[in-house]
């Protein structure tokens, strides 16, 4: 994937202290790490999203926007199969994580989720220190070594970029830490882990733009080592961050009483944003409707 | 008809007039009587309490072996009976609380909003309401027939008093706590068991603790399971799993009705012992709650 | 510990409560069968509990669980709606706080604490001040006289059913207030304002908007205090005076159920023994009932909307 010269990824961004320019990464050829086929979803006879295709890239940040009720956040909580813990969902159609099946039965949701982690809308601390909060994810995989512990929060709270902050009150309380400084406290709880791919919903939507700037650098920074795939409602940081993008729409049968969410396409970023195939892509990406 | 009109507009401005507002101020009159009408027996329980027991309390009174009835107060002392009172509420916790702890996470985490996940969560709430004479016999009929008085029967008795309790005020504060927690600690690939363990039990054990100390209060005060469990004997038992035994309630129910002044002044020291363990539970109760209770409030 | 283990283990805990229920139906049950059978449903519910004569009836003592209960709520209900009213109503939010901890006080004081004082100090008090005039004032006097009078060729007795009934009140006070106080606050505050932007006084904003709004609720907190005042055992024990009697004179001594399972059971063998056990049965199912009508009250009215 060449630079691009003069494209709407060149929007100004929030200032922020780790202001780096966009460069092309040399990484191997694309493989695919999720694959939908014609996945429709529901709570019990809610029909929430109908027939999704879509193919998830490695070391790429995908991103799903859309307007409210159109299934974005559904779709992205199918691939860690956290919609299970929703009484009467269920899911048709395929699922892949790496050419596996993650729907089949035999598969454990549990080790489903060591492997894709989450980050959500609303940044949520266990009521723990900052270092049980890291430790928590190795703790609960066997992890009992006290050094190697210190090592993987050290490791996590610095790539989430917030070590220097907190690295001389590790033993305080996670809940006391301001709203940006919480959310990288979940990143680096998820990523502490080493998951091998990292969903996003709406991560910065609950902050303000300086906790947000530093929360798009940091995927930046994540992208080299894991997938990521983020929710937002934000068209300027979709095109900001990702690589990639899928819009959803709502789609309302005749009488408007049936609403389900459809992917309408997916593509590189820029062409999604400088030239969508689909009417309503246009309509949302140039700010007529959504 | 200006001034007419000035002179209506004041009227309507003013109280509403005559027989509403006396009616109001009689409501409010009757409220604020019903409140020092529970007071007043309050202070005066409590008072007489302090007064008739407090001189009669000195560490020989909380120590000493239970003199015969007829001897005056500065003899003896009611050591058994406090031995007793320590042992059998604490066996009684240790086994209530951690399976209250239980059935309330099966209520709340697992089959809370099935058929016999509700019905379960109705019948504690009305086991709340059984007897405690009830449950003394009912261990009776079960339990000493077959194995003697004891203070594990009194224990047992006891503990099914607390369990609805317990299960009660640890449902609620499971409630509380939010599901955003859940949610990230699954997101990490806990199970369900280890969610629970790790992460909810922990947010809510400022409210469990408070529940369970306030569940403590109330089966520490109780005579009637242990009236026909443990029986009440004079000489101290410290084994609380065989033969029968005594504690601060038994002795009280059975000093009461002791014609001599100095049966009746243990009495009262035993009663005032009660009520301070009784008063000092619950302010721990209200502590831990305010420097524990962080998704109780 | 694995994952289905734990799920287990807590179904277990769960169902220990239905386990227990039954188990205390069937042992007590089981205990009293030589009493039901020797008694019959005639036997039981007669006037006569003798041991000389072997005649075990229980009436005497469902009439006292009776009579006790209902002094205890019609003294304690208006109190309690009172105070309830007041602390949600009337008194400023800073202030409720540290009022509510002081009636929670209430429940500080054991039964047997509240027994031991109705006993030797309030028992006496009222024999010798209030029983004594009211008893005189009314005797003699048609109707009243055979509530309030002394009873027949005896006199007004500090232990009475009267002197149970006003302890039981004091008891079930705290339950009544504070079921009632959380019933009451799950009024809508728009509600409350709907009436007062109407002119309403805040006694007629309780009638016309949080009474209607909590019957539901309170009726049931009403029905557990009378549930609590039937089984209390100690204090009545102590202050009900333990005689077989039913009677109309409430300041006489008489006795109930729990009381004489609590007087009765240590010495008892054999038929009486199993009476007693019955009596327990009785009441273990009496405040059964109570407790699933107050419950169930409860929660339909949650559902309709009026109330908790």
């Amino acid at each position: 994937m060449e630079e691009p010269e003069q494209t709407v990824t060149n929007l100004p961004r929030p200032a922020s202290a780790y202001q780096q320019p966009r460069v092309p990464v040399d990484r191997p050829p694309s493989e695919t790490i999720f694959e939908a086929r014609n996945v429709s979803i529901y709570y019990g006879a809610f029909k929430a999203v109908t027939d999704v295709t879509l193919p998830i890239y490695e070391n790429e940040i995908t991103a799903f926007i859309g307007s409210s009720g159109s299934g974005k956040t559904t779709v992205l909580r199918s691939f860690n199969r956290m919609n299970d813990l929703i009484p009467g969902a269920r899911l048709d159609g395929e699922m892949y994580y790496r050419g596996q099946s993650l729907y089949d039965g035999d598969v454990s949701p549990t080790a489903v989720r060591r492997r894709i982690g989450m980050v959500f809308q609303k940044p949520n601390p266990f009521p723990k220190s900052i270092y049980d909060n890291v430790a928590y994810g190795p703790r609960i995989n066997g992890e009992r070594n006290k050094g190697k512990l210190d090592e993987v929060v050290e490791r996590s709270l610095r790539r989430a970029a917030l070590w220097d902050e907190v690295k001389n009150r590790l033993k305080t309380s996670g809940l006391s830490l301001s709203g940006g400084q919480a959310q990288r406290l979940c990143i680096a709880r998820t990523i502490a882990v080493e998951p091998d791919v990292v969903l996003m919903d709406e991560p910065a939507s609950a902050l303000d733009p300086i906790a947000t700037g530093k929360i798009e650098d940091l995927m930046h920074e994540l992208k080299s080592q894991y997938t990521i795939i983020i929710v937002t409602h934000n068209m300027q940081q979709a095109t900001r961050v990702s690589d990639r993008t899928a819009f959803f729409s709502v789609l309302t049968d005749g009488d408007g009483d049936t609403r389900t969410g459809v992917l309408v396409e997916h593509g590189p970023t820029e062409q999604i944003f400088q030239d969508p195939r689909d009417s309503r892509t246009q309509a949302y990406v140039t700010g007529r409707m959504g | 008809m200006a001034a007419d009109t000035a002179q209506q507009a004041k009227a309507d401005l003013r109280e509403p007039t005559g027989w509403r507002r006396t009616k109001n101020r009689i409501a409010t009159v009757l409220m604020v009587v019903s409140f020092v009408l529970v007071i007043v027996p309050l202070g005066f329980v409590i008072v007489t309490v302090i007064a008739k027991g407090a001189s009669i309390i000195s560490w020989q009174f909380l120590t000493s072996d239970i003199p015969p009835s007829v001897l005056p107060a500065n003899f003896g002392g009611l050591g058994p009976a406090v031995l007793g009172t320590i042992l059998i509420t604490s066996l009684a916790t240790v086994v209530a609380v951690p399976l209250g702890i239980l059935g309330a996470i099966y209520l709340n985490e697992y089959g809370g909003r099935g058929l016999l996940g509700r019905f379960i969560g109705f019948m504690a709430d009305v086991m709340t309401g059984v007897p405690s004479i009830v449950m003394g016999l009912f261990i009776f009929s079960i339990w000493v027939i077959h194995f003697g008085y004891s203070g594990l029967a009194g224990a047992l008795a006891l503990g099914c008093l607390m369990l609805p309790v317990v299960i009660r005020s640890t449902h609620e504060m499971l409630r509380l706590v939010p599901n955003s927690l859940r949610e990230g600690a699954y997101a990490l690939g806990a199970s369900k068991a280890r969610v629970t363990v790790t992460v909810v039990l922990p947010a809510a054990l400022g409210g469990i603790v408070s529940g369970a100390l306030l569940a403590v209060a109330r089966a520490a005060g109780e005579t009637a399971p242990l009236l026909f469990t443990i029986l009440t004997v004079t000489a101290p038992n410290p084994n609380v799993f065989s033969g029968p035994n005594t504690a601060l309630p038994l002795q009280i129910f059975s000093n009461a009705s002791q014609p001599y002044t100095g049966a009746q002044a243990r009495g009262w020291g035993a009663a005032l012992t009660l009520i301070a363990i009784t008063f000092i539970l619950m302010i721990a109760a209200r502590i831990v709650t305010a420097r524990f209770g962080r998704y109780s409030r | 510990m694995g994952d289905r283990t734990f799920q287990i283990l807590t179904l277990a805990a769960g169902l220990l409560v239905l386990v227990i229920l039954v188990l205390i139906a069937a042992s007590t049950t089981d205990q009293s069968t030589s009493w039901f059978a020797h008694e019959g449903i005639s036997g039981i519910f007669s006037k006569t509990w003798d041991l000389r004569t072997n005649q075990f009836g229980a009436l005497s003592f469902i009439f006292g669980t009776a009579l006790t209960a209902v002094i205890a709520v019609i003294l304690s209900v208006p109190v309690s709606l009172g105070i309830a009213l007041l602390l949600t109503e009337v008194v400023p939010r800073r202030f409720a706080r540290p009022l509510v901890y002081v009636v929670d006080l209430l429940a500080v004081v054991p039964s047997v604490v509240w027994g031991l004082w109705g006993f030797l100090v309030f028992a006496p008090w009222l024999q010798t001040t209030v029983y004594a005039s009211i008893g005189s004032f009314f005797k003699g006097v048609p109707v009243l006289g055979n509530l309030f009078g002394p009873p027949v060729g005896g006199a007004v007795s500090g232990v009475s059913f009267m002197t149970a009934g006003i302890i039981l009140a004091f008891m079930i006070t705290p339950i009544i207030t504070s079921l009632s106080r959380e019933v009451i606050a799950t009024v809508p505050t728009m509600d409350r304002e709907g009436a007062y932007a109407l002119g309403a006084t805040r006694l007629e904003m309780i009638r016309g908007v949080v009474l209607p709004h909590s019957q539901g609720g309170l009726v049931g907190a009403v029905l557990l205090g009378l549930g609590r005042a039937m089984g209390e055992t100690i204090a009545v024990a102590l202050v009900i005076g333990s005689s077989v009697t039913i009677t109309s004179h409430l300041f006489a001594p008489g006795y109930n159920m729990p009381a004489v399972i609590a007087n009765q059971f240590g010495e008892a063998f054999g038929l009486q023994k199993a009476g007693l056990m019955g009596i327990a049965v009785l009441l273990f199912v009496l405040t059964i009932i109570i407790n699933v009508a107050a419950r169930g009250i409860v929660a339909r009215a949650a559902r309709r909307g009026r109330g908790a």
